[in-house]
């Protein structure tokens, strides 16, 4: 795009260290404090009452649900879950009808906690408190921005409706890893079933404050908190350009002022939108409509125990499973995809042993590599995939009964019109090795191969090309030499 | 003597068919029609939905039924009570033109028991002072002598009663806008314990200090009034979960053997008039001679009410009053430039003196690096008064003092000096830092013949205790004349009997 600046590769030397705060509207089927219908896209002011509306006169009053999915929230991310108050932020705009926002300020009903990104890092939560969405202004006229706009829009629909901002350390040091945070704590969150988890839609909402330092330095730079990212590509983008513009600032000569800057996904650019010296004071101060939140113990004990597995604990589990590192490509895409059920259903038609889950590493790997390959490139095939036939597959081609070529054109058969794997490879005219004919002959080999068979255990890797050749001098070079190293591995 | 004009006598008549509640309503829209020109306690009076009202009241009881504890009671409610379809104001500009779209819950209550509606009465602006002076609509009069002020901000609900244009009313209490008119007046009016009473579709001030409370000719019609009215309700989470005693339950108990302390801090007090304080101590008196142990009692945190109540209330005020802002509803001041601007002029145009002065007072205090000095001060100083106030209750069961420093002052006097204004609430705050239930009864009147009230205060929930005493003081109180308009009320007869008193 001729509009993309230039953005200089920063220069070595620098770090970058980057928060986020991300808002996340609650799946709840009425707003925070009143019976409103919590609903996206519906037309605009007709979901409101006196309450979402800041009528006078009018109270506000908790919303269970809203704060059972805080807690879900606040347990998946490994935070004290406390007992909890609100206050009021006090600040006027058109789209906040009481012109104070009901948040929480020192006392939230998550405090601390952490996630870990795939690749093992963990990034700390600093908070992730409730507090309810204000409604939304339709700039008609000028450049869609408030002091150029002739007139102003105002959709009460989404005023009140349940949000928990999850605060984190500023513990991430790359755009990347940025990405990557917003990636996870997005999969968490749908977990939880708090979530939808569409950032498109603004039910998941992203506001990054991004510093840089000299690499190696304990102080943390000035910051500044960009806004107005609608995705993780823009996120992305809107990082790398700050840190760039920040960097080059410096080595010019310049300061970093405290700002908030809002990113223009068309110039590919942050601009400020106000100064420190410019920034509200919020004038928070206890809430006084409402009464301290405190959760009963066992209420919290059984919303933890109602939980599901959160991804990086899945991760663990295929990683466990398949011997591959739970940040491998494979196994986040398993599990970002919700396709683990798959390999566990490799697992649960065996008993092999040595293994977790019921499945050998080197099945539970095929069973990882098909999923994240085959059935995730069609997406649509893999809801009508059976379980039980996948798993069936994966053991013919551990098996050696068909070949790695094989296996994927019987699953993409599958995948596009389901049935038996045993019927379509038949059908196919794949030739087929007595079941169980390659692990025989592996066994075979070893058996006439004690010493160098205990050398090889004992982590003589190079070894293992003297068994496959006898593997495939036996087979007149029919066996899937792929299975048969993977045989060979799994009875070491 | 006003009992055939009382909430329990009208009821009794109305329920039994001895009267009907148009007859009732109507003898007292006579009085509105002669003499409202004069107080102003209304800024709208609904004759018309009070007769629709009470002719339903009177179809339920020709049918057989019964219409409720309330039924064909003339009731006025203070003009920041949300009522369906009748212009709520808080006697401000910037509410120009708007209707709520549904009743309070204590609206909706009244209604349910029967209650007819005679009209909106006038306060000061949001409910921000003690004269009824600050009405964007013009100030009410005291019934007893119109030159002189009614109280506030309740004064239009209190003028209301006292002048007979209604058997009881609603008002609100942040820091003494019940009790203070209700003394000035010349009638009962009762602050119930914070969350006795919903503040639903009330137009909040101070949310940690507002309370809805009843006016009446007497205490029994007070306590009917508040039993009606408190309750716990779901849209209002400060309001208390579990009802409660009757507040009318203990009436008629007498006072033998009960532990009765004057508050030393509330009879040296400042500006307190001679006549106040000796109406005050013969009440004392009064009520030991009926029996009770009366004595002394220190609660001296009580000294600091004051200072911490312009602290506490401004600051939520501030943040309460922030949404009057002319985007959706209400005043909106034309030509504006942009939207800053159309916030400035509208809320410029919109609000009155007294309410711009306690909105810049409270956003001041809740600034970043003065709340801990400022806010968080005022709520320590809450925090000891409680404190001082358990003390005073383990050796008391109720206590006493004044209601107001002095009788009803002439309107204009005090207006020019917020400050000597604010002292009139001096002996009301502290109830409402605390969230104590108090209660103002009439107890004869001054050197000027205007009326003085004395202040029963009680803990938390005692509002039974509470009435129990407050209808001996009523009993042994010196004599005090009804205002002109109210003997005015002429003489009911039962519908099939005409002219017969009742």
């Amino acid at each position: 795009m001729s509009t993309e600046p230039v953005v200089p590769a920063p220069s070595s030397g620098w770090e970058t260290v980057i928060g986020l705060e991300v808002h996340c509207e609650l799946r709840t089927q009425t707003k925070l404090f009143c019976g409103c219908r919590n609903s996206f896209g519906e037309e605009p002011n007709t979901n409101v009452c006196p309450v979402c509306l800041g009528l006078p006169g009018s109270l506000p009053v908790l919303n269970r649900a809203a704060v059972e999915y805080a807690i879900r929230i606040g347990a998946a991310l490994h935070s004290t879950v406390q007992a909890s108050m609100f206050h009021r932020k006090n600040y006027f705009y058109p789209d906040m009808p009481k012109d104070y926002q009901i948040s929480q300020y020192d006392v939230p009903i998550n405090a601390g906690g952490w996630l870990t990104l795939p690749g093992g890092r963990r990034i700390g939560i600093v908070r992730a408190h409730l507090e309810e969405d204000t409604g939304k202004t339709t700039h008609v006229g000028g450049g869609g921005r408030i002091h150029e706009a002739t007139r102003s829009l105002v959709d009460y629909n989404r005023a009140g409706v349940p949000l928990v901002e999850i605060v984190s350390a500023p513990d991430m040091r790359s755009a990347d890893e940025a990405r990557a945070y917003v990636d996870e704590l997005r999969a968490i969150l749908v977990a939880t079933g708090a979530s939808d988890g569409k950032m498109e839609e603004g039910s998941l909402r992203v506001d990054a404050n991004v510093s840089v330092r000299p690499a190696g330095s304990e102080e943390f730079g000035t910051r500044c908190e960009i806004k107005n990212m609608n995705s993780l590509r823009s996120l992305g983008r809107a990082v790398d350009y700050e840190v760039s513009r920040q960097i080059q600032l410096i080595e010019s000569g310049g300061v970093v002022s405290q700002e908030t800057r809002h990113w223009d996904e068309g110039a590919g650019r942050t601009a400020s939108m106000r100064s420190k010296e410019e920034a509200y004071d919020y004038r928070y101060f206890p809430e006084p409509d409402l009464v301290p939140v405190d959760p009963p113990e066992e209420w919290v004990a059984s919303i933890k125990a109602s939980l599901p597995p959160m991804p990086s604990e899945r991760r663990e589990r295929i990683a466990e499973m398949s011997g591959l590192p739970a940040g491998s490509e494979a196994v986040v895409t398993v599990v970002r995809l919700g396709l683990d059920d798959l390999v566990e259903a490799v697992g649960a038609q065996g008993a092999d042993t040595k293994s977790v889950g019921g499945a050998s590493p080197a099945v539970a790997a095929i069973a990882v590599k098909r999923a994240a390959n085959e059935v995730a490139s069609d997406l649509a095939g893999a809801a009508n995939l059976e379980r039980s036939s996948f798993a069936k597959l994966v053991r013919m081609e551990s098996s050696g009964q068909l070949t790695s070529a094989q296996a994927r054109t019987v699953l993409k058969s599958m995948l596009e019109a389901g049935g038996d794997p045993e019927v379509i490879a038949e059908g196919l005219g794949f030739e087929a090795m007595e079941s169980g004919g390659l692990e025989a002959i592996v066994d075979d080999v070893i058996a006439a191969h004690p010493e160098e068979w205990a050398r090889y255990s004992e982590g003589e890797d190079k070894l293992a090309g003297f068994f496959i050749g006898h593997v495939k001098q036996a087979t007149q070079g029919k066996a899937d030499l792929k299975s048969a190293s993977a045989l060979l591995r799994s009875r070491r | 003597m006003t009992a055939a004009f009382g909430v329990v006598s009208i009821s009794a008549s109305v329920r039994s068919g001895e009267v009907r509640a148009l007859d009732v309503l109507d003898a007292h829209l006579e009085v509105v029609a002669s003499h409202e020109a004069g107080v102003h306690a209304f800024n709208e009076v609904t004759a018309e939905q009070a007769r629709v009202a009470a002719s339903m009241i009177d179809g339920i009881v020709a049918g057989g039924g019964d219409p409720g504890p309330l039924a064909g009671v003339p009731i006025a409610l203070k003009d920041n009570l949300c009522t369906a379809g009748t212009p709520t104001t808080c006697s401000s500009k910037i509410l120009q033109g708007w209707h709520p779209p549904y009743d309070a819950t204590v609206v909706q209550r009244l209604a349910a028991a029967g209650a007819v509606f005679v009209g909106k009465t006038n306060l000061d602006e949001f409910a921000m002072g003690s004269s009824t002076e600050n009405s964007a609509f013009g100030p009410t009069r005291n019934p007893h002598d119109q030159t002189r002020v009614p109280g506030g901000s309740s004064g239009g609900s209190a003028a209301a009663v006292a002048a007979g244009f209604a058997a009881g009313a609603l008002g609100s209490d942040t820091g003494g806008s019940i009790r203070q008119p209700a003394a000035l007046c010349g009638v009962v009016g009762a602050k119930p314990t914070y969350g006795l009473v919903s503040r639903y579709g009330l137009i909040a001030f101070a949310s940690s200090l507002d309370q809805v409370g009843p006016f009446a000719m007497s205490v029994a019609d007070a306590a009917a009034l508040l039993d009606v009215i408190s309750g716990p309700d779901p849209m209002d989470s400060t309001c208390l979960g579990e009802a409660t005693a009757r507040s009318a339950s203990r009436l008629g108990s007498g006072v033998e053997g009960l532990r009765i302390g004057l508050i030393t801090e509330m009879q040296g007090a400042e500006g307190m008039a001679d006549d106040v304080k000796a109406r005050l101590a013969l009440a004392a008196d009064a009520l030991s001679g009926a029996g009770a142990k009366v004595d002394q009692v220190s609660v001296p945190a009580v000294t600091f009410g004051l200072s911490a109540y312009y602290l506490i209330a401004p600051a939520e005020a501030s943040s309460n009053l922030a949404r009057y802002d002319g985007v959706r509803y209400g005043l909106r001041a034309p030509g504006s430039a942009d939207i800053t601007d159309m916030y400035l002029r509208s809320r410029s145009a919109g609000f009155g003196d007294e309410v711009k002065r306690r909105i810049m007072l409270g956003t001041y205090a809740l600034s970043a690096g003065y709340y801990d000095a400022y806010y968080g001060q005022a709520q320590k100083v809450r925090t000891l008064i409680v404190k001082d106030f358990a003390a005073a209750y383990e050796n008391f069961d109720v206590l006493l003092s004044p209601t107001a420093p002095s009788t009803a002052f002439e309107i204009g006097a005090k207006s020019a000096d917020p400050l000597t204004m604010y002292l009139n609430d001096v002996f009301t705050i502290p109830s409402n830092l605390a969230g104590h239930p108090a209660v103002s009864v009439p107890f004869g009147v001054g050197d000027d013949g205007m009326p003085i009230g004395v202040q029963v205060l009680a803990p938390a929930l005692a509002e039974p205790l509470m009435f129990q005493v407050a209808e001996v003081l009523e009993s042994l109180a010196p004599p005090a004349p009804l205002s002109a308009s109210r003997r005015s009320l002429r003489a009911l007869g039962a519908p099939a009997d005409r002219g017969a008193a009742l």
